[in-house]
This record gives structure tokens, C-alpha cells and sequence, in this order.
């Protein structure tokens, strides 16, 4: 265990010498965007005993991070809500959230019971929804009209003037896109696996059809902005920025169904600043801070009403891409068993390291 | 100028600027086959710049540089047929002896079995004929210095040069190296043009020496031309040890100038150098030390020629160096003057306060306008 | 207390911090990896003492493929970085004046002041198919179509070239300074053309600065990062980036171990190899410079 005590107290050092001594501070670990200035400021006016200090992450690097100190350094982390179940059972890095601390009155009922019912163990609850998105296609309606299915990525016709993330995302898109549903398939990896063959065949197929695998919203926007390429895989927010530019470039949700994700409020373990992690939680969820925070995030809050919260150019852009059939048709991430990010990450190297196609 | 191959080495009205800096300024010279050659000047003087220029790392503004006759302005430095040894002697320290020497052979693409042959000559002439396998660093200063020669040597030059080789060893070493480079020159034959500030050196070793001054050449000739009949007063000074004075021309009668110093003191000497001094001119008085004779006073005996310098003063100090040894006497108007003397160790010896007379001829009294 | 006790302990201050340094964020680390390594996951939480993870690597064509293709292209990096360093080197120590010499080093610095980000997208900017290059190309009118520089090894190559050429410049200027001009003449003087001053000359007494500078270079590319994962194309997998993926996308932080040491070994082999070949030992050339 020597490891885990130096890690921890190589982290405990950074933490500490980032801290005030005197007023409580509420650590917060969530995505870029989650935590804007401006709501910051007025958090820390309405508690001027809280202080609150934000380290942006993303899903992988929260779950590693806490899974390094065992769950402690943070005080409130927002990973989405299929990074719960798996990573609790393996690591043990989350504690039960009290329900009864938490205004759960405005959340909207489908979002909270979706996450209630995937982040239960042994009857406890660890995470209430917070903001949700889709993963689906962007597409430069002036170029690509026609983009309508995952796979249409790998149409000729749109040869090297395409583009995707070279993560699961993508992996499970195809694989709706092939007819199959990858998520059924959780409970019997072998049969996954057999799906994700399927589908790293297609892809790598597919790679000549690709320009380059992007990496993070900002080359993304670049490559599609410039033109360079017509259609690719994206998060809904990132096409809804690019709608503000430029009008003819729209989100797609695929035929199959976007992919939704709910990011949520989930505690670590070691956290020690619950009482204000609480009261950051209603805060964000009142109506005028709902605003606040989707204007930043370019999500929709998984409140009643949500969608209406947005601005009004965001709102724009989610009506320019979903109608209400598209609602209907999401597909939420499901919980990720043990294992299955293995076997994911296996494959997205094999298409990585595979040559043009074959 | 005649070109021919009596000479190895010509050059003739070189000149180089650096920016408003003139280093070498229309500098002439011939060089006879196997002769050593000294060029000697203060630091500064261009000398340097000339060698480099010979050497080819430095091209002449205007001018033109022969070896065997032919002209060499245009060749690059590693087509020359004249070699170098450097100040530092830039041995190259990640190559042992033998790889050393072997450089120049390897690069005139000369075979491998001869390359043997020549380096283990070569280091028998110089008499190191161990040290092939020895790395740089584990030579004594003596033996560096012979391997940077014989590391020219072995390529057979026409023309050696070789930029204060001496410097950096210790006195000893320097003295001893001074007639060992001289035999070596003797045994190689081969023309040597040495570079040195150091007059003893120059002297010793060469059989003609060039003094330069602010890049010209002021008087060319033998160590004894030179040291006895200096064309300037530069060189006077320059060259050998002097009691000097600055004087005004009184009278000037056969030949024989009188004249009188600032201190007060009257002199007879002789007109050097081109220009003969008019009464009421300045000029400068070189005497050599070992042309005054210092006598004890009391004892009057010898006879002294009437036409003769004569002053008398009392001794200050003795300056011993065996055969060397010198007296500083101190003359009525309060001046030191420098005479050798012979010191037996017997009680005949001159001691401080003893009363002397400085006796010498007025032919040995070189005087020279300005 | 005794004056000897005295000294003893302001020594063992002295080096406490180096001792704790080294302690807490080399050793430590390492021993935590190395146990981690030769962990094997079994089942949530249970795991057993073994090789598994190492002999994973070996029997797995897409782990030791890109672990070659990294030693191979940080070989050609480094072989890049000396070729383009030298001259740039030899200028600063042998040609320039003192005045030029520093704002010379300076330029060169210019890039480490910026991050490793900002210095991979100045790049996109220059080689995307809409970047600067292509449009001048296609304004000069030497082409027709915009052509796409980005997202292949060339990029990468370059932009690690970039990166790490410092590194190779300051240890060469740095033994180049040490040599006297007149080595370089005596050079000429005895007979040595060009080509041969530099390769019997100029290049042996460089030596200890070029294997300093190749082993910092190529530790540095190969266990770079950013560079290679932004510039590179499609079919461009990098060791690093493999490691990254263990520990992060596919939480397995056994094999990332693992992966670390040998990336480690490796890195230690190739420069092993290289001192050998190149008769020079550590002492002689990264503790000298």
C-alpha cells in the first residue's frame, strides 16, 4: 500500500497548499464549462463561508483521479451517468448520496429515475442528474444534405472530408447503425464482443473515408468550419456553438437514436465538505442559475422544463436539430459493466493501428 | 622583386585591413631556402596576421605571397605546402601520438604501411621514439612541443611556420627548447619563419629576424646587424638592452656628435640610421650595457681615450647574474645607469657606495634623430 | 555540541531536500508502478501477483508494434535533430559574434516558452489543408488544390524536430565552446579538406555534447506526448498514448504500469546501445555538459 499512501500524499500537498485556511471550501471536480464565473461569484456571495475551488476533468480522467486517492481531494465530482455503477464496484470511490438534503422536486422525473435506477447499489443512491446531452452527427447541411445515419460517415461520397473521435462514442453509433444494440449485448460480453469485431471491421474500412480522428471540441470546430470536412461524429453543444457561426451546419441525431448522456452529482468518498456540496447542488438546480450554468455548458438541465431554460440561440439550434420523434428515439448510455472498457479500448486500438483499409 | 627557388618563401607589398585597423601594412620579404627566419615584434604589431596570411587562413587585401615561387594567394590553407605549429600547439587531444602525426600523411592519401614507416622516423629524428601509442595528455610540455613539429615535419613542408611556440613553457624548458628548435632546423633543413615577441629567442635562434612595427617591417638583417647597427630608434630600443637618453645636438665635429640631456649631463656619440642630426636637434642615445666599463676611482689605472664618455658616480646596486651581472650606478645628477661588470667573488668586486667611473667610446653610442 | 557534529548535520540538511526529492517522486513512484505492474486483475477488486501484463505486451502485435514505431521514429528525430542542431551549433560557438551568439540562444528558447499546446496548434495552423501553408501555395499558384500537411508522420516528425532541437543545441554549443579555433585550423593546415576536419576533427571532439544531446532528445520524443497525438494522422499511434489509454480510457492501470516500464527499459536499452556504439559512457558526456 505504499503507493497508495505517497500518491495520496503527493495530491493531499497540491491540495493543501491550494487551500484557505479558514472559510469551508467545496472542491469541485466537473467538466470545462460546468462551473462558470459568474455562478461561482454568486454561490460564494450567497455563502461567504463557502469557497469554492474547480478543477476541470472529463469522464476517464475524473474516474482515474479519484480512483488515485481512493476518493478523496474532491468534495463533489460530476462524472456522466454510466461512470457510477462499474467504477463504485471496482474502486469503491463514491459514498451514498441523502436524498432528503437535495430539492429533487424540479428535476425532471424521466432524467432522475434514469439515474436513481443506474447508480443504485444495495439500495443506495449515488448520483442525481444534472445536465444531459447527446452524442450524434454535425453536418454542413450545404455539403452533406443527405447525412442522416452513423454510418453515412463512411459514405464515399463524403471521402476524406469526414471526421470522428476514436472512442466508444463512436463504437457504439456503428454498431446501432449495423442493426444491433450494443447495449442489450452488456449482458453477455461475449456476444458484445463479437458485435465490437463487427464494428472495428466497418470502421477500419471506413478510415480511408476519414480525414483525421479529432480530438478535443476545438480542432473539430476548426476542420469543420474551414470545410475541410463536411460531416463528423460530435457532441450536440459543440454543433450548437458552430450553429451560432454558421447556420447551415446543424446537429444530426442519427437515425438509430442520438446517444444521451446525463452528467450528474455524485460524492466522492473521502469528500469533506458534504454540506456545502448540498447546497452547490440546489443552488445550480434554481431556475435562474439553470440558466446561467446551460448558457456556459450548451447543455439542457435535467429540470422540468429544461429545454426552455436555454438561450435563446441555443434553443435555436436544439430545434433546428430535434423533433420530437428524435426525443423519443435517444438512447441513454447504459451502465458500463467490469470489463467492457477493456474490451472497447482493445478495439479502438486495433482500428487505430490498422492501415487504411482493408 | 626576382622570383626564383633560392627563396621558399616571398612576399611581397602585403597589406590587410581590419576595418580602419591596418595589420599588416606593405610588408616585403624573402625568405633563402633553409634559413631560419624570425619575425619579432611587439604583441600587436601584425605579426600574426602575416603568418595567417602565409598560412592561407587570412587572404591579403592587396599583395601577393610565393612559395617556391609560385604564388599561393588563391590556394586554400590545406593545399599549402607550408605547415604550422600553433601558439597552444593544437595537438588534437582525442587522437594519440601516432594518429596525430599520421593526420596530414592520411590526408595526402599516402599508404597505410609508408604512414607507418614515416611517423616512426620521423619520431626518431626527434628523439621520442616510444611515445607512438601515448595519449596527448600524458606528454610533458617538451615533448608536446616536438611532437607538434615533427607533426609538420613528417609532410615534408617547404616552409614551417611556427607562432610563439615557446610561450607557454617555463623559463628552463624555453632555454633549452631555443637551441633544441635550432638543431632541429638543422636536421629537417627545411625554412622556418618564427614568430615570437620575445627578443632573446629571436636572436638566438635565427639566421635572419625582421623587426615589425604597426605591421610594417622596420629593419630586416642578421641578429648582429640588427643589434649593432639598428636602422631606428625602435629597433635600438626594440632589440637588446639599453641605457637611454634624450638629447639636443651641441656640436657635431668629425663624425662625433656632442649633446646634452635634459638632466644636464653632456654625451658624445655617434649618428645611426638615415638621418644625420643638425646642431640643435633632438635625438635619442642608445648605449649597451656591456660597452660601459665601471672602474673603481681611487684606482686609476688604464688609460682611457681622451674622446671618451667618462662619468663618475657612485655604485647603487649590484645586479648578480653570474656572467650576466650588472651594476646600477648613480650618477652626479641622480640618473641610474646600467654598465656590465665581471663579478670573481674576490675582493675586487665592486660593492654598493663604491665611487666608479663609467667609462665608454663615443662609437659605441648610437644617436638617432627624435 | 562539537564543531564536527555541526558540519555533519548542516550536511545531511544540505541534502535532505535532494534525498527527499529523489525519495517521494522518483523511487517511490517507481516502486508503487512497479507493484502495480505485476498486479493482475482478476475479478472487481481482486488481484494476483504476476508477469500477465508484461507477456500481454509481447503477445499482442499492436503493443510492440507501436513500441518500435515510437523507438524507431524518435531514432529518426533525434537523427534530425543532430543533423539540423550541428550547424546551427556550430554556428553559435564557433561563427557567431558574443553579441549574436546570445540573442541566437534566444531564438532558439523562444519555442520552450510557450506550451507544448500552444506550440502543436501554432503547427495545425500552418500545415491544415486551410492553413497558411496551403493558401500560399495556392496564391503563389505553385497548386491548384489545397493540399493537407497535418496528420501524418511527417507532422510529427517536424513538429517534434521543433521541439527538442534545443536540447540538442545547447550541449553541443557547450563542448563545441570548449575547443580551441586553432584544432579547426591545424585541421586545414596539415592537409584535411572540409569534410575531413568535421569528421576527424570537429565531430570527435563534439562527441561527448552529440551523445548528451541524442540521449536527452531521444528520452524526450519518445516519451513525448501532445505532439505526436495532435500532428498525428489517422494510423499514427504512439507509445505514450498507448500508456495514456491504460490508465485512463480503459482503466487499466496493471498493463498502463506495466507499459510504463517498458517504455523505460526500452528507452534505457536504445541508450545503452548507443553509448556503446559510440565508445562514450554517461560520465563522459550528460554528467560533463
Amino acid at each position: 500500500m505504499i503507493i497508495k499512501i505517497a500518491m495520496a500524499g503527493l495530491l493531499a500537498a497540491t491540495v493543501m497548499t491550494t487551500t484557505a485556511a479558514q472559510a469551508e471550501t467545496l472542491r469541485l471536480l466537473t467538466w470545462g464549462s460546468y462551473a462558470p464565473d459568474g455562478l461561482v461569484k454568486k454561490f460564494e456571495a450567497k455563502y461567504p463561508d463557502i469557497n469554492v475551488e474547480v478543477t476541470f476533468s472529463n469522464n476517464e480522467e475524473m474516474v482515474a483521479k479519484l480512483r488515485a486517492t481512493g476518493g478523496a481531494g474532491f468534495d463533489l465530482a460530476q462524472p456522466s451517468h454510466d461512470r457510477i455503477f462499474a467504477a463504485q464496484q471496482e474502486y469503491n470511490i463514491y459514498k451514498p448520496l441523502d436524498l432528503s438534503k437535495i430539492d429533487t422536486s424540479n428535476m425532471s422525473k424521466v432524467h432522475l429515475d434514469g439515474v436513481k435506477g443506474n447508480t443504485t447499489i444495495d439500495g443506495k443512491v449515488y448520483a442525481v442528474p444534472h445536465q444531459w446531452g447527446t452524442s450524434g452527427l454535425m453536418a454542413d447541411k450545404a455539403k452533406a444534405p443527405d447525412l442522416k445515419g452513423w454510418g453515412d460517415l463512411c459514405d464515399p461520397e463524403y471521402k476524406g472530408k469526414t471526421s470522428m473521435r476514436l472512442k466508444r462514442t463512436i463504437l457504439l453509433g456503428t454498431a446501432f447503425d449495423m442493426g444491433e444494440d450494443p447495449f442489450a449485448a452488456y449482458a453477455d460480453l461475449a456476444k458484445y464482443q463479437q458485435i465490437l469485431d463487427k464494428v472495428a471491421s466497418k470502421l477500419i474500412s471506413c478510415k480511408d473515408n476519414i480525414k483525421a480522428y479529432w480530438k478535443g471540441g476545438d480542432d473539430l470546430s476548426a476542420m469543420m468550419l474551414s470545410g475541410e470536412i463536411v460531416a463528423s461524429e460530435t457532441w450536440d453543444s459543440t454543433a450548437y456553438k458552430l450553429y451560432g457561426q454558421n447556420k447551415d451546419i446543424v446537429f444530426v441525431p442519427p437515425k438509430t437514436g442520438a446517444l444521451a448522456w446525463i452528467d450528474t452529482f455524485a460524492f466522492p468518498r473521502k469528500g469533506k465538505a458534504d454540506d456545502a456540496a448540498y447546497k452547490w447542488i440546489n443552488f445550480v438546480l434554481e431556475p435562474e442559475n439553470v440558466q446561467l450554468m446551460s448558457a456556459s455548458t450548451g447543455a439542457i438541465a435535467a429540470v422540468n422544463g429544461g429545454k426552455d431554460l436555454l438561450p435563446a440561440d441555443k434553443k435555436a439550434a436544439v430545434n433546428a436539430a430535434f423533433t420530437d420523434a428524435d426525443i423519443d428515439n435517444l438512447k441513454f448510455f447504459a451502465n458500463i459493466p467490469p470489463g467492457v472498457e477493456d474490451m472497447e479500448g482493445k478495439t479502438l486500438e486495433k482500428i487505430k493501428a490498422a492501415t487504411g483499409s482493408e | 622583386m626576382q622570383s626564383n627557388l633560392e627563396y621558399d618563401l616571398q612576399c611581397s607589398a602585403v597589406k590587410k585591413h581590419f576595418g580602419s585597423v591596418r595589420a599588416v601594412d606593405d610588408v616585403s620579404l624573402d625568405i633563402p631556402k633553409g634559413s631560419f627566419f624570425s619575425i619579432l615584434g611587439p604583441s600587436g604589431c601584425g605579426k600574426t596576421t602575416l603568418m595567417r596570411m602565409i598560412a592561407g587562413f587570412e587572404s591579403p587585401d592587396s599583395g601577393d605571397i610565393r612559395i617556391k615561387g609560385k604564388s599561393v594567394v588563391a590556394t586554400p590553407p590545406n593545399r599549402r605546402n607550408v605547415k604550422m605549429v600553433f601558439q597552444h600547439l593544437a595537438l588534437f587531444p582525442m587522437m594519440n601520438v601516432y594518429e596525430n602525426i599520421a593526420y596530414g600523411l592520411r590526408c595526402n592519401g599516402v599508404s597505410k604501411s609508408d604512414i607507418r614507416l614515416k611517423v616512426h622516423d620521423v619520431l626518431e629524428r626527434i628523439s621520442l621514439p616510444d611515445v607512438a601509442s601515448r595519449e596527448i595528455t600524458q606528454l610533458s610540455g617538451g615533448q608536446k612541443q616536438r611532437i607538434a613539429i615533427a607533426r609538420c615535419m613528417v609532410l615534408d613542408p617547404d616552409v614551417l611556420l611556427l607562432d610563439e611556440p615557446l610561450g607557454a613553457l617555463d623559463l628552463k624548458l624555453r632555454e633549452a627548447m631555443k637551441i633544441e628548435l635550432k638543431l632541429l632546423q638543422h636536421q629537417f633543413d627545411t625554412t622556418f619563419v618564427y614568430i615570437t615577441h620575445d627578443q632573446s629567442e629571436a636572436l638566438v635562434m635565427s639566421d635572419n629576424v625582421a623587426i615589425m612595427n604597426e605591421g610594417k617591417f622596420v629593419q630586416t638583417g642578421t641578429p648582429q646587424e640588427l643589434y649593432h647597427n639598428p636602422a631606428e630608434a625602435f629597433v635600438a630600443g626594440f632589440v637588446g638592452d639599453n641605457n637611454r637618453w634624450s638629447g639636443k645636438v651641441k656640436t657635431v665635429t668629425n663624425g662625433i656628435i656632442t649633446t646634452e640631456t635634459k638632466a644636464g649631463l653632456t654625451i658624445k656619440g655617434s649618428a645611426r640610421g638615415d638621418v644625420k642630426p643638425d646642431v640643435g636637434g633632438v635625438v635619442s642615445i642608445f648605449v649597451r650595457p656591456e660597452f660601459i666599463a665601471a672602474k673603481v676611482s681611487a684606482k686609476k689605472s688604464g688609460k682611457s681615450n681622451a674622446n671618451n664618455n667618462t662619468i663618475d658616480g657612485l655604485v647603487d646596486s649590484i645586479l648578480f647574474n653570474g656572467a650576466n651581472s650588472r651594476v646600477l650606478v648613480r650618477d652626479k645628477v641622480g640618473e641610474l645607469i646600467e654598465a656590465d661588470v665581471i663579478l670573481t667573488g674576490g675582493t675586487d668586486d665592486l660593492k654598493p657606495n663604491d665611487p666608479v667611473r663609467l667609462d665608454w667610446s663615443p662609437d659605441q653610442t648610437m644617436c638617432f634623430v627624435g | 555540541m562539537r564543531a564536527t557534529d555541526i558540519k555533519r548535520l548542516s550536511l545531511y540538511l544540505l541534502f535532505a531536500p535532494f534525498a527527499l526529492w529523489i525519495l517521494l517522486l522518483i523511487l517511490l513512484p517507481h516502486a508503487g508502478m512497479m507493484y502495480i505492474s505485476l498486479r493482475e486483475k482478476v475479478a472487481p477488486r481482486v488481484y494476483e501477483f504476476g508477469f500477465e501484463n508484461y507477456i500481454n505486451f509481447f503477445n499482442e502485435p499492436i503493443y510492440w508494434n507501436t513500441l518500435i514505431r515510437t523507438g524507431s521514429m524518435s531514432l529518426l528525430v533525434t537523427f534530425l535533430a543532430l543533423l539540423l542542431g550541428f550547424p546551427i551549433a556550430y554556428y553559435i560557438a564557433k561563427i557567431a559574434g558574443n553579441r549574436s551568439r546570445g540573442a541566437l540562444f534566444l531564438m532558439c528558447l523562444i519555442p520552450l516558452w510557450v506550451s507544448d499546446l500552444i506550440r502543436a496548434f501554432g503547427w495545425i495552423l500552418l500545415l491544415r489543408e486551410t492553413g497558411v501553408i496551403s493558401s500560399s501555395l495556392q496564391w503563389v499558384g505553385l497548386i491548384g488544390t489545397p493540399i493537407e500537411f497535418l496528420y501524418n508522420d511527417a507532422a510529427v516528425i517536424m513538429g517534434l524536430v521543433y521541439t527538442v532541437i534545443l536540447f540538442m543545441i545547447v550541449p553541443l554549443v557547450s563542448t563545441l565552446d570548449g575547443m580551441d579555433k586553432s584544432l579547426i585550423e591545424a585541421g586545414y593546415n596539415l592537409g584535411g579538406n572540409g569534410p575531413t576536419v568535421l569528421r576527424r576533427i570537429i565531430i570527435p571532439y563534439a562527441m561527448p555534447g552529440i551523445v548528451a544531446g541524442c540521449i536527452v532528445v531521444f528520452m524526450l520524443t519518445a516519451g513525448s506526448y501532445l505532439t505526436p497525438i495532435l500532428l498525428g494522422g489517422k494510423n499514427s499511434s504512439w507509445f505514450t498514448e498507448q500508456i495514456y489509454d491504460q490508465f485512463i480510457t480503459r482503466y487499466n492501470w496493471e498493463s498502463g504500469a506495466a507499459f510504463g516500464f517498458l517504455l523505460l527499459a526500452f528507452t534505457s536499452i536504445a541508450v545503452w546501445l548507443g553509448l556503446k556504439l559510440s565508445g562514450q559512457t554517461l560520465n563522459s558526456t550528460v554528467a560533463d555538459t
